[in-house]
């Protein structure tokens, strides 16, 4: 049967045609889709665990127990999972191990685009990286027979668009497949001291040996012969865009990109004039060619940033290039995307960018945080929003976790205490944030962290996570409390306070400023759209009256999207002026107003109260 | 370039059923016997930001998503997005807008102003324009929420696929209680 599936379907299905049973990943934009999908097929295990680096290592607890384990996260997770997994590609495994690395070039979600292939090479672990669902599906299960032939993990790599663009898959009947679960006393091979990892260490050469035999003969590295002008060497993606936009050279095309097969380069190159390499971000194939001596055009014409489309790889190959990288015709091709269009006159339009939904629990917070005089380090979440206009209520963000470590480096270097305030969210903290809170007691921090908890991991989707009291397969299970966790960690002052509240938020964070010692705030109140999916939010929308309005624009201070201004010449209806500078008034859309009062709080003119009726 | 593959590039502003148009859509392509490929951004969707999706057909698809100024046809459900895309489309490309407004914050805040002549400069550009007010059709099947299913309605009097194709897929795609509504919105826009 066929069905229209993204590359994240195509990689659950293709796991559970194979019979795999085991997953743990942390979720994170593109992968999050993989185990959403994994985890509702019948029979199989998935976790969400609290991180990348313990879902890797409970990945491959489950691979020595002789299981096939999948273990799936985005590009910056393998970060966090380095340490395993440096040293799991010299133990090898029992049963199997695939580790997904879903990358993001363009930065669509996240706040780099680091080039997993790299990490591919320098820990010694073979990659697959398919082109469209339906090679991903297929891909996985060949990962999965590498991982155990060659006793290796095995990375599958995806990136943003094979992750979420949808193409045709045939479905296939799911097989069973035996495993040989148990534990196997072997310290030469799992106890990675010295003595026992210089051995492994001669290992993995041995194996790399093997894969780079297997890559030569591997039916997914295929030779293409067309126009023989022109040759392509490609992988993933880029081979579709360069496909669509010269159907008629001949290509390479890599379904493994790590270890290349030297052997089929030359072949190739032997049989075509001029070559192009086509990837994305590092020049991580064309660097490998060129040292066999082989002259191939790579990031000589083509951008080392963001993802392509067919319009970048036809620009980069049929455009004037002086042969010299030229950053200036780089930019050019990314902003205009190369194509050729109308000649229409370039108009400045006003973005749209995201912003908190109505009735966030994060909007009161940051309203808060943005006007006392501190600086905010925060971390990653649907709360970094709040580093844009109006609120500004964040000064740093790098990446999950950083912003206990850096609010504590921060108020030991700075004169004046009580200036620095470290926020993340629930899911975030449990990812990552209760060592370096632990590192505020020990070294004797002066800052104060806020954890916003909304009881989700709202930026992905809505993950469950410890805190939640639910597992990823539904099932009731213990929940984190925060305020015993920090009174065991030696926090002295915890302190738990209602975001919606403005007032008391504000107190309660001044007065923690003003303490000695580390301080933990929990900000807490649900997602506005997990309030929406329990059903449980029953607030009555507001409206302003517009005789009332001042026209003070404190509640624009909020930046919540059902209020607008409305400038008094451009009513219908004529207003009373309140006061002789007065120009407009404020105005909200009832419709998707969601209730939460921040703004009622905020009007000293007492000009917004409950919509009556079916107003 | 694959001169066979059409284009369609769907746009407006999360919330608007734009992933969920395109989803039908693309089903409808496959089940008419093409190979499809659809792709989208709509990391931020739920949270106000713009939304794309492209769907691509023909006899073979590589790329899921058209270079720009290949793009046939763009149907957009928001005027202000219509004129961000314009230049994915071919010169001889076609317009769907669905006519309506949604402001983006700083035209909210009185910083901006939302474009007034939209729909006149999109005509000097390009002959095939069509502006429909989907929003009201969508009312009159019962439930604004099917702004989306009237637009394909529009959008697939364009394409040359049979109504039962179409009303297969839709059948597939919404639970019994809501498909009567949606059979007769999509109907509406088809009868544009
Ligand atoms: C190492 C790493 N893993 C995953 C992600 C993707 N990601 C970004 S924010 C986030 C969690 C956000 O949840 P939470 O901290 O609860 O904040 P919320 O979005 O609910 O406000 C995740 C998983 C990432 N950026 N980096």
């Amino acid at each position: 049967m066929k069905e229209l599936m993204s590359g994240n379907e195509a990689i659950a299905r293709g796991a559970y045609e194979h019979g795999i049973t085991f997953a743990s990943a942390y979720p994170g934009t593109p992968s999050t889709e993989i185990m959403d999908a994994f985890a509702k097929y019948d029979g199989v295990y998935a976790e969400w665990s609290p991180n990348e680096k313990v879902a890797l290592e409970v990945g491959i607890g489950a691979a020595l127990g002789g299981a096939r384990a999948l273990v799936v996260m985005k590009h910056v997770g393998v970060n966090v999972a380095a340490d395993p997994l440096f040293t799991v590609s010299y133990t090898g495994i029992e049963g199997g191990l695939v580790i997904i690395s879903a990358d993001d070039p363009t930065m669509h979600s996240s706040q780099n685009e680091q080039d997993n292939r790299n990490y591919a090479r320098s820990a010694k672990i073979p990659m697959l990286e398919p082109s469209d669902s339906s090679e991903a599906k297929e891909f996985i299960k060949i990962a999965f027979r590498i991982s155990e032939e060659f006793d290796t993990p095995v990375f599958l790599r995806s990136t943003t668009r094979v992750s979420h663009s949808k193409s045709v898959v045939e479905l296939e009947e799911p097989e069973a497949r035996e495993e040989k679960r148990g534990t196997r006393y072997d310290p030469s091979k799992y106890v990675m001291v010295p003595a026992m990892a210089r051995p492994r260490r001669i290992e993995v050469e041995k194996r790399m040996d093997k894969l780079l035999k297997f890559a030569e003969t591997f039916s997914e590295n295929r030779i293409e012969i067309n126009d023989t002008k022109v040759g392509i060497i490609t992988a993933g993606m880029p081979y579709n865009y360069s496909k669509d936009a010269f159907p008629d050279y001949s290509y390479l095309k890599l379904g493994m990109v790590h270890p290349l097969p030297r052997g089929l380069i030359r072949e190739f190159a032997s049989k075509v004039e001029k070559i192009y390499v086509v990837e994305e971000l590092d020049p991580f194939i064309e660097e490998q060619v060129k040292a066999m001596g082989i002259e191939v055009v790579g990031k000589e014409v083509f951008p080392y940033t963001g993802e392509f489309d067919p319009g970048i790889v036809e620009t980069a190959i049929t455009g004037n290039h002086t042969g010299e990288y030229d950053p200036s015709i780089v930019e050019t091709d990314i902003t205009s995307n190369g194509g050729v269009g109308t000649d229409l006159p370039t108009l400045a339009l006003p973005s749209r960018p995201p912003n908190l939904c109505p009735g966030c629990p994060h909007r009161g917070l940051f309203y808060v945080l943005g006007k006392l005089n501190v600086f905010v380090t925060g971390d990653i979440g649907c709360y970094t929003l709040s580093f844009m206009k109006p609120l500004k209520g964040m000064g740093s963000c790098i990446c999950m976790g950083a912003s206990i470590g850096m609010a504590h480096g921060m108020d030991k270097v700075i004169e004046e205490k009580g200036k620095v305030v470290g926020v993340l969210g629930d899911s975030t903290f449990i990812h990552s944030g209760i060592t370096p809170l632990l590192n505020m007691v020990y070294n004797k921090s002066n800052a104060v962290v806020v954890i916003c908890d909304n009881s989700t991991t709202a930026m992905t989707g809505m993950q469950e996570h410890p805190a939640t009291g639910f597992t990823l397969q539904g099932e009731v299970t213990k929940k984190l409390d925060f305020v015993k966790l920090a009174e065991v960690l030696g926090i002295e002052n915890v302190r738990v306070v209602d975001p919606f509240d403005i007032k008391n938020t504000r107190s309660v964070i001044k007065e923690e400023l003003s303490r000695e010692g580390p301080s933990l705030v929990i900000s807490k109140a649900p997602c506005a759209l997990l309030a929406v999916k329990q059903k449980a939010i029953g607030r009555t929308p507001l409206t302003i009256d517009p005789d009332k309005c001042t026209g003070c624009r404190a509640c624009l201070g909020l930046g919540c999207p059902p209020i607008s201004w409305k400038k008094l010449e451009d009513m219908d209806i004529k207003i009373e002026k309140k006061t002789k500078k007065q120009d407009g008034i404020a105005i909200i859309d009832s419709s998707f107003c969601n209730g939460c009062t921040l703004c009622q709080q905020l009007c000293s003119s007492g000009a917004i109260g409950e919509v009556v009726g079916d107003e | 370039m694959n001169e066979s593959v059409k284009s369609v590039l769907l746009v407006g502003v999360g919330g608007q059923g734009i992933i969920r148009a395109s989803d039908i859509l693309s089903a409808v392509m496959m089940k008419a016997g093409f190979d499809v490929k659809k792709s989208e951004v709509h990391g931020m969707a739920q949270r106000g930001g713009c939304v794309s999706s492209h769907v691509r057909f023909g006899r073979k698809v590589y790329s899921p998503m058209a270079k720009e100024g290949d793009v046939d046809i763009l149907v957009s459900f928001e005027k202000l997005e219509t004129l961000r895309y314009l230049k994915s489309l071919k010169t001889c490309g076609k317009v769907i807008i669905n006519n309506e407004e949604v402001y983006p914050p700083s035209v909210n805040l009185g910083e901006a102003e939302y474009p007034s002549d939209a729909i006149d400069f999109i005509k000097k550009y390009f002959k095939d324009v069509k502006v429909v007010d989907a929003i009201a059709m969508a009312l009159r099947s019962g439930d604004k929420r099917m702004v989306n299913t009237v637009i394909l309605g529009v959008l697939s009097s364009y394409l040359d696929i049979k109504t039962s194709v179409w009303e297969n897929v839709l059948e597939e795609s919404f639970p019994p209680k809501i498909l009567k509504g949606n059979i007769e919105a999509f109907r509406l826009g088809r009868g544009v």
